[in-house]
């Protein structure tokens, strides 16, 4: 608590000590309660809940609060009493027997009664006094005393008799509710404000559009500090509450502990770790994108991991879902049995929106869950205007994240641009807003979907094909290639073109490598002939030039021989080489002598 | 304080052939003027008007607080015709007679 915050109480506490009403979010919004030991004057038009509000008073004072309580009916006996509020759960009959409560019923019929001279009433004085004493009351409730006003003809004697009453009532050190009908343009038909001063409270019960709304407004408190907005208020099995919004503020704690949606790939789009915890997703689609489907998804992990879920479907029944949910593989029914998940259906129509929201607020409070799904919100905002929906969604939003509820709001689009765009008033609340889309190609319809949004990650920016199986919802990368983005089968085709292009890419290449290994094959049987051609033609070339050698030296030698045949010196071998090199024209002819030689050899 | 007043039986009168036996009940809250007032009328109207014929119960809810429930009983002083039937119920000091005989029946409203 704030030090400001626990200042305003103590000061508070000083001021004006109050009587808890138990009623749940009316001590909330006065901060305490009825001031203790006053009247108050609880007003409202026929059948907006003042007895039952007063009735509530008595009995948690009685239970709770060790409080007696007596209450003083003007219209209703004792019988019709406890069954009018037997079916909102409490036991009359059983509270008058423990000496908690005392129900007096006070007839006073115009018919019967005869005014004849000055008269007080006395007598209404000595009965309360003589109930309070009974039972120890602290508490009182008149209802309605302005009844006396058609049993008793002289108003004027009767308006200062009431006066009296209501100090009487203050002197006794009573809590008081005293209801009233409420006038035209007066809180009370007969401006019983005047004698009750310290604490007004006006109900009401709107009817727009044949959708009722019933609201709360503490008109005045005296002494003390309190709401002044119109609060819904709900009046159920569990008797009467009013919608606790004094949560509504931005002070609430950012957790950075994530949780898993139960899809691995779409945890992959979120950084691999899912939603933050106490953060509100919306998940918005066209019908039949599976929006359901991934909300069970998110429950199925939830309950897994032990968590408590909340369900409020406004347009399918608990078994209706259950049973769809098992088509794709998800089995909810153990978790319901195992009370981890709980469903809460309602038709849009029933309620207004407030009340719709009053009686969410009141279940989660009760169940206390940690993840809610409120499916769809949009049926939700049909019965009232957008300002008021979102009014009281960002109420919701507020009171979920302040008790670290991560919440999942599913929104129902018809698919175009601008009806995505009026979403745009909700999605401000939401931390992230998932977008399943329809993709129409081909003559097919393929699911897709993506993150518009997710406050506080780095969130992916992809289109995944999401494809529900039998075994759950799975998300797929689309097929994003040069030929655009291709889902389903296209997706498929596509790949499948792919795939042979890059085989047949495959068999190009191994064909050239083929080509070239025989190209190569053939270069290198060239070269092999060319060097086989070359050792031939070389091993030829050198045995003639060998042969020619020899040729030339057995020429010179038949040189020398003849020199020294025909000259004597045939004794100086050593010149004959000089004389052969100097005769070049002698080994030309001795060359052709050669080739006679070898001719002959 | 409970009261009874029944002149029939220290007088023994009876009113020929319509007997007509009145039961009545005062209720009040202490001596208060309006109370006393009330007691005065309530005698003098019934020696006038019911030939001795009556009773008269006096309750005091300062010291019968209980009884007022059972005759619904808000405005002191009151007077409640229980006999004849049906019951009656007049309020105030009685001090405006021509009422209070139309309120008993004793006049035609």
């Amino acid at each position: 608590m704030s030090p400001a915050k626990s200042i305003r109480r103590e000061r508070e506490r000083l001021l004006l000590i109050k009587a808890p009403t138990g009623i749940a979010g009316f001590d909330d919004i006065t901060g305490g309660g009825l001031p203790l030991g006053r009247p108050t004057l609880v007003s409202g038009t026929a059948g907006c809940g003042k007895t039952l509000f007063s009735m509530q008073f008595l009995v948690r004072g009685a239970i709770d609060f060790a409080e007696p309580g007596l209450f003083v009916s003007f219209e209703e006996n004792e019988q019709e009493l406890t069954q009018n509020v037997a079916s909102l759960g409490f036991d009359l009959a059983d509270l008058i027997k423990r000496r908690l409560l005392m129900i007096d019923f006070v007839r006073a019929e115009q018919s019967e009664i005869e005014e004849t001279g000055d008269y007080d009433l006395e007598g209404l004085f000595v009965r309360l006094g003589y109930a309070i004493d009974q039972i120890k009351a602290k508490r009182v409730v008149l209802d309605t005393i302005e009844a006396l006003f058609a049993a008793l003809p002289n108003e004027l004697a009767l308006r200062s008799e009431l006066r009296r009453l209501f100090r009487w009532l203050k002197d006794r050190g009573v809590t008081t509710i005293i209801t009233a009908e409420r006038g035209e343009g007066e809180f009370t038909r007969h401006g019983l404000e005047e004698y009750v001063s310290d604490c007004v409270i006006l109900l009401d019960h709107r009817v727009i559009e044949q959708v009722s709304t019933r609201r709360l407004r503490v008109v005045k408190y005296r002494g003390s500090f309190h709401g002044t907005n119109e609060y819904p208020f709900l009046i159920d099995e569990h008797g009467f509450s009013v919608l606790p919004i004094t949560s509504l503020g931005l002070n609430h704690q950012a957790s950075t502990e994530r949780m898993s949606t139960g899809i691995a790939q779409l945890d992959a789009m979120l950084e691999n770790k899912g939603f933050y915890r106490g953060s509100s997703a919306l998940l918005s689609g066209t019908p039949g994108s599976g929006k359901s489907s991934i909300a069970a998804h998110v429950i199925d992990a939830a309950c897994a991991r032990g968590e408590r879920c909340l369900y409020f479907p406004f347009e399918e029944s608990q078994p209706q879902i259950m049973r769809n949910m098992q088509s794709i593989g998800i089995d909810l029914g153990r978790w319901v049995s195992r009370g981890l998940l709980r469903f809460h259906p309602a038709r849009p129509h029933v309620y207004g929106i407030e009340t719709h929201l009053a009686m969410m607020l009141k279940q989660i409070s009760r169940f206390d869950p940690q993840v809610v799904v409120v499916d769809p919100v949009t049926n939700l905002t049909e019965v009232s205007s957008p300002l008021e929906s979102k009014a009281m969604l960002a109420r919701l939003v507020d009171y979920l994240k302040v008790n670290q509820i991560t919440a999942l709001f599913i929104s129902l689009t018809s698919g175009t641009h601008q009806t995505e765009m009026s979403e745009v008033a909700i999605s401000s609340l939401m931390d992230t807003w998932l977008l399943l889309r329809n993709l129409e190609t081909n003559g097919e319809r393929n699911r897709g979907l993506y993150i518009l949004k997710s406050r506080g990650m780095s969130h992916s920016n992809q289109i995944r094909e999401f494809v529900l199986t039998d075994r759950g919802a799975r998300l797929l990368d689309v097929y994003a290639g040069p030929a655009g983005v291709l889902t389903g089968t296209a997706r498929i085709v596509q790949e499948a073109q792919d795939k042979a292009a890059i085989v047949s890419a495959c068999n190009e290449i191994a064909r050239k490598q083929r080509a070239l290994a025989s190209m190569k094959d053939a270069m290198d049987a060239q070269i092999a002939a060319l060097h086989a051609r070359f050792a031939a033609e070389s091993s030829e070339l050198n045995t003639a030039i060998s042969e020619g050698l020899l040729a030339e030296r057995a020429l010179a030698e038949q040189g020398n021989i003849l020199g020294n045949l025909r000259g004597g010196r045939a004794s100086n071998g050593s010149s004959s080489g000089k004389k052969g090199a100097k005769h070049g024209r002698q080994y030309q002819s001795g060359r052709d002598n050669g080739q006679v030689e070898r001719a002959r050899t | 304080m409970a009261v009874n007043i029944n002149p029939a039986e220290t007088t023994g009168k009876w009113s020929g052939h319509e007997h007509r036996q009145w039961q009545l009940r005062l209720y009040v809250a202490g001596q208060t003027p309006k109370c006393l007032a009330a007691l005065a009328n309530l005698k003098k109207l019934c020696e006038e008007y019911m030939d001795g014929d009556y009773q008269i119960e006096i309750i005091d809810l300062l010291q019968q607080p209980q009884l007022a429930k059972g005759d619904q009983i808000l405005a002191i002083p009151t007077l409640v015709r229980k006999l004849p039937e049906p019951v009656r119920k007049i309020i105030g000091d009685l001090s405006q007679t021509e009422r209070v005989l139309i309120g008993l029946d004793l006049r035609p409203r």
